[in-house]
């Protein structure tokens, strides 16, 4: 029956996605006609370029939600198009909802929020770090309990703000030709012995880094966290922008091993082959190296359309939404009983800390540590 | 430097300015509205560092403040210079001399102004690190190990000067274009060599546009996040993201933006003072022919290996980067996602920007040459407080106005245009105004003495002679508008896509191959419309 409804519901937001579409065309669009001709030029490399990457398809039912009539919905992504514009499409397309995104950085987005203030468009934001979803916290309407209790407790906010979509993985990530697993430390605190000198690539100002730190606080304590920094520090470690410039010079061997999140490694090898130098390695025995941080989104005390942003978590959090972020992004679901992908150690087998991303919340007392060790500006 | 342009028989400042009491209505109503408009984001900066507590105090004087600036001042003085070296050669070889194929140098020479400096940055280090492309090339023969660094400092130069030298470059050919070759035969006829004319005559009439081009390089730099953060050379820009990034804090962000806008307006009077009052148009009787073509003979090939460096280094080398990750990308099996409708939106809001931009330019530019009062010079130097000022503090402060007292064009094309204009407005401002600097005023006088209203006098007079400048204005703003990213997220109509956001979206996120594409085509799109305006100018 379940099936049946879900079905019916397709068939109906087929048809309206594509009205919705044209809609869209029409009104970002007028002057096509006359650009048209000027890019004609161009015409042969756009047809190279084909069309989109092929549709997810549908492996359960969607959620059976009541949705009485379409409506529309304004997402600000702090997740790039690229990893979450198919999906949002697939929640469009099987809801008749008319989803609207703004894409940019997590912190460049929280920030338009907070400026915005009450006036702000957005219904959700769905941000690449608690971080970016704490800055605009008090902006944010707490979510129901159906939409929480679907995320394993320590992936969502401790005062029911907002809720994870998918899980990253801190790893070290290591250059294959100069090391092997057996080379590594079971714990990313052994990497201040100076036979890492020189070695060491990290982005010091990236928010993941800096939530491993904070991991670091909790279950090491101020002092000890504080000696790992200055530890590595004295290692003469590489500063880069973000995790995909350590991944791209571990690979090209400018340093050796890099602290990053799991998953940008496998956009260079489905780009690059299996050939590219460099694996993941998970810290192990509850090391804080080895932690689970989440992307997460939350639903604005301002939104216009909040039973449809209520209806675009659901659906980020079902069977479909999570089995999209473990197959396509190669992140881990935060729901239990989803697969991961086969390439990817399964969540059970990486030896994290348990600790509550209540813990997590202090990012002040981090960057304070970070500043006074000199690690950033 | 004295008596450049005849100035003799050019009246003097005080005269001009009891000749000219007051400007008309159609000068001045629209320049106050222009500056009233850039000045936004000092407003915006001003309101956010008022609301700060004690802590901004102590980030403001701490010994680290003092060096990022120090190193943000050192990089743009570093910057400018170099790009002025490289520009005044390649300037005078595509304007002025029988340069194999110049109109095709002249047209490849410019295109390093529409590669982002993310996209630069993130090629130079693929290719030009320690254990980059270069390195994996000389492996083999050489046995290189390793390359020197490129992080910090002489990559952030390295980029930032190959890429932005057509600022100075275009200003350059603007001027050399509608330079007058009778001052420079008076001096070959009063016994100067070549060399000692472009020395004594030449250059001094280029100060102008060399200048203006310096200025905007070295705002430019002060003001680029994505090469300095790519290439890990610390800088102010790159602390107030950090703000914004790591402690979401907007109050300290906007005190240490403060900070930057107070030494770029440091620099906007340093450039200004040094102006002075010289004359740079003809003063006397007669028709300006077309100046005479320099044979280059025997130097021909050295110069065009000059040109072919540069734009080996600057244009073939990012392009051969991203075509080799384009096609690397398409083998290993990756989709492309569809890009006609951001390549067309990225020409139609661009066009759209430098036709806005240049029209709220040109009363700024013309009261700033025509009307030598501190008021005057005090609008024209306020028209580049955006460009200084990180893209990203430009875009809040516009979503802080956009969102509270525009509501109804927040978010819409008509606010991102005029964020463009925030932004871009001094490139054009300078453009223009070198080449008014070049028109005698009497000209227009004499019109207006025939009867002409002053508006139809400036409409038929002045407009048509500095339409080299007008061209070169509309061209900078065209390509600055194409590669702009953070006013472009954050203040577009939502849904709408041009090929910066596209290259943004994948990079980000380690799509090569589909960062590939679009940066390819942006640099295609320009190009060929850079082509069509040259073609046009030609005629």
């Amino acid at each position: 029956m379940r099936r049946f409804i879900a079905y019916g519901k397709h068939l109906r937001a087929g048809l309206l996605g594509k009205t919705a579409d044209k809609g869209k065309e029409n009104h970002l669009n007028p002057w096509r006609s006359r650009a048209t001709t000027l890019v004609a030029g161009l015409g042969i490399l756009l047809a190279a370029c084909g069309p989109a990457a092929e549709a997810t398809p549908t492996t359960s039912p969607p959620p059976a939600t009541p949705t009485p009539a379409p409506s529309s919905l304004t997402v600000y992504s702090g997740r790039a198009e690229d990893l979450v514009g198919p999906i949002i499409k697939q929640f469009g397309d099987l809801t008749g909802i008319k989803v609207q995104v703004r894409y940019g950085g997590t912190s460049e987005l929280a920030a338009t929020i907070l400026e915005e203030g009450q006036r702000s468009p957005a219904d959700v934001f769905f941000a690449q770090d608690p971080g970016g979803l704490g800055a605009v916290a008090g902006m944010l309407s707490p979510l129901p309990e159906s939409v929480l209790s679907r995320a394993e407790p320590r992936f969502r906010s401790p005062e029911g703000k907002w809720v994870g979509i998918s899980g990253r993985a801190r790893v070290v990530v290591y250059n294959t030709s100069k090391l092997k697993e057996t080379d590594l430390p079971a714990s990313i605190g052994d990497f201040t012995d100076p036979k890492w000198k020189g070695r060491i690539g990290w982005p010091p100002t990236n928010a993941s880094f800096q939530a491993m730190v904070t991991a670091m606080r909790v279950s090491w304590g101020e002092a000890k966290t504080r000696q790992w920094l200055e530890g590595i520090k004295a290692n003469n470690p590489k500063e880069y922008r973000n995790n995909t410039a350590v991944v791209q010079a571990v690979g090209a061997g400018e340093v050796d091993v890099g602290f990053v999140n799991h998953y940008y490694l496998f956009r260079f090898l489905q780009e690059q082959g299996e050939a590219f130098p460099a694996r993941n390695y998970h810290p192990k025995a509850g090391d804080p190296g080895a932690i689970i941080l989440v992307a997460g989104a939350g639903i604005l005390s301002t939104a216009k359309n909040k039973a449809a942003a209520q209806q675009f978590l659901d659906f980020m959090l079902s069977d479909v939404g999570q089995q999209y972020f473990a197959s396509k992004t190669f992140e881990y679901p935060v729901v239990k009983g989803i697969n991961t992908h086969r390439v990817l150690v399964p969540l059970e087998q990486i030896e994290s800390p348990s600790i509550d991303v209540t813990n997590l919340a202090d990012t002040k007392g981090t960057l304070e540590l970070l500043r006074q060790t000199g690690v950033i500006p | 430097m004295a008596g450049v342009g005849a100035g003799a028989v050019a009246p003097t400042a005080r005269a001009l300015r009891w000749a000219r009491p007051w400007p008309p209505a159609f000068l001045w109503l629209p320049a106050v509205l222009v500056a009233g408009a850039v000045l936004l984001p000092l407003a915006y900066l001003l309101v956010r560092t008022l609301g700060a507590g004690d802590e901004v105090w102590r980030l403001l004087f701490r010994a680290r403040t003092l060096l990022v600036l120090g190193r943000s001042l050192s990089l743009a003085g570093a910057v400018a210079a170099t790009t002025v070296a490289l520009a005044l050669p390649l300037a005078w070889l595509t304007a002025r001399t029988d340069l194999p194929w110049r109109r095709l140098w002249a047209v490849l020479t410019s295109l390093p102004l529409v590669i982002p400096s993310y996209v630069g940055a993130l090629v130079a280090v693929s290719a030009l690190g320690p254990r980059g492309m270069l390195q994996g090339l000389l492996a083999r023969p050489f046995g290189v190990d390793r390359l020197p660094e490129i992080y910090g400092f002489p990559g952030a130069w390295l980029v930032l000067s190959l890429l932005s030298y057509p600022y100075v470059l275009l200003n350059l050919r603007a001027a050399l274009g509608r330079l007058d070759p009778a001052l420079e035969e008076a001096s070959r006829s009063l016994g100067h060599s070549a060399w000692a004319t472009f020395r004594r005559v030449t250059l001094p009439h280029l100060r102008p546009a060399l200048a203006a081009g310096a200025l905007l390089v070295a705002l430019y730099t002060l003001s680029d996040f994505g090469a300095v953060s790519l290439l890990r050379f610390e800088t102010f820009t790159w602390a107030i993201y950090l703000q914004y990034q790591t402690s979401f804090d907007r109050t300290l962000a906007a005190a240490l933006g403060l900070v930057l806008v107070v030494f770029a307006i440091g620099l906007l009077v340093l450039e200004g003072a040094s102006r002075g009052r010289s004359r740079y148009y003809r003063s006397t009787a007669g028709a300006v022919r077309p100046p005479a073509v320099a044979r280059l003979g025997k130097w021909r090939w050295p110069a065009v290996a000059l040109c072919a460096l540069v734009v080996l280094g600057a244009v073939a080398l990012p392009l051969s980067v991203l075509g080799y990750w384009l096609v690397r990308g398409l083998l290993a099996g990756q989709a492309l996602a569809p890009l006609g409708r951001a390549t067309v939106n990225s020409l139609y809001v661009s066009g759209m920007a430098a036709a806005v931009v240049l029209v709220a330019a040109l009363p700024v530019a013309v009261l700033s040459v025509r009307y030598r009062v501190w008021v005057v010079a005090l609008l024209e130097r306020a028209s580049y407080v955006g460009f200084a000022t990180p893209g990203i503090v430009v875009a809040l402060a516009l979503v802080f106005f956009g969102a509270r007292y525009a509501t109804p064009i927040y978010q819409t094309l008509a606010l991102l245009v005029f964020a463009y204009g925030v932004l871009f407005l001094p490139t054009a401002v300078g453009a223009v105004r070198s080449s008014l600097l070049q028109i005698n005023p009497n000209l227009e006088d004499a019109a207006r003495s025939l009867g002409r209203t002053p508006f139809r006098a400036f409409a038929g007079i002045t407009l048509p002679l500095i339409r080299p400048g007008l061209a070169a204005g509309a061209a900078l703003v065209f390509l600055l508008t194409m590669k702009e990213l953070p006013a472009t997220l954050l203040l577009s109509p939502i849904g709408f896509k041009t090929l910066a956001t596209s290259i943004w979206s994948s990079a980000s996120e380690a799509f090569f191959a589909r960062a590939a594409a679009p940066a390819l085509l942006l640099v295609l799109a320009s190009s060929l419309s850079l082509a069509l305006m040259n073609l046009g100018e030609r005629r």
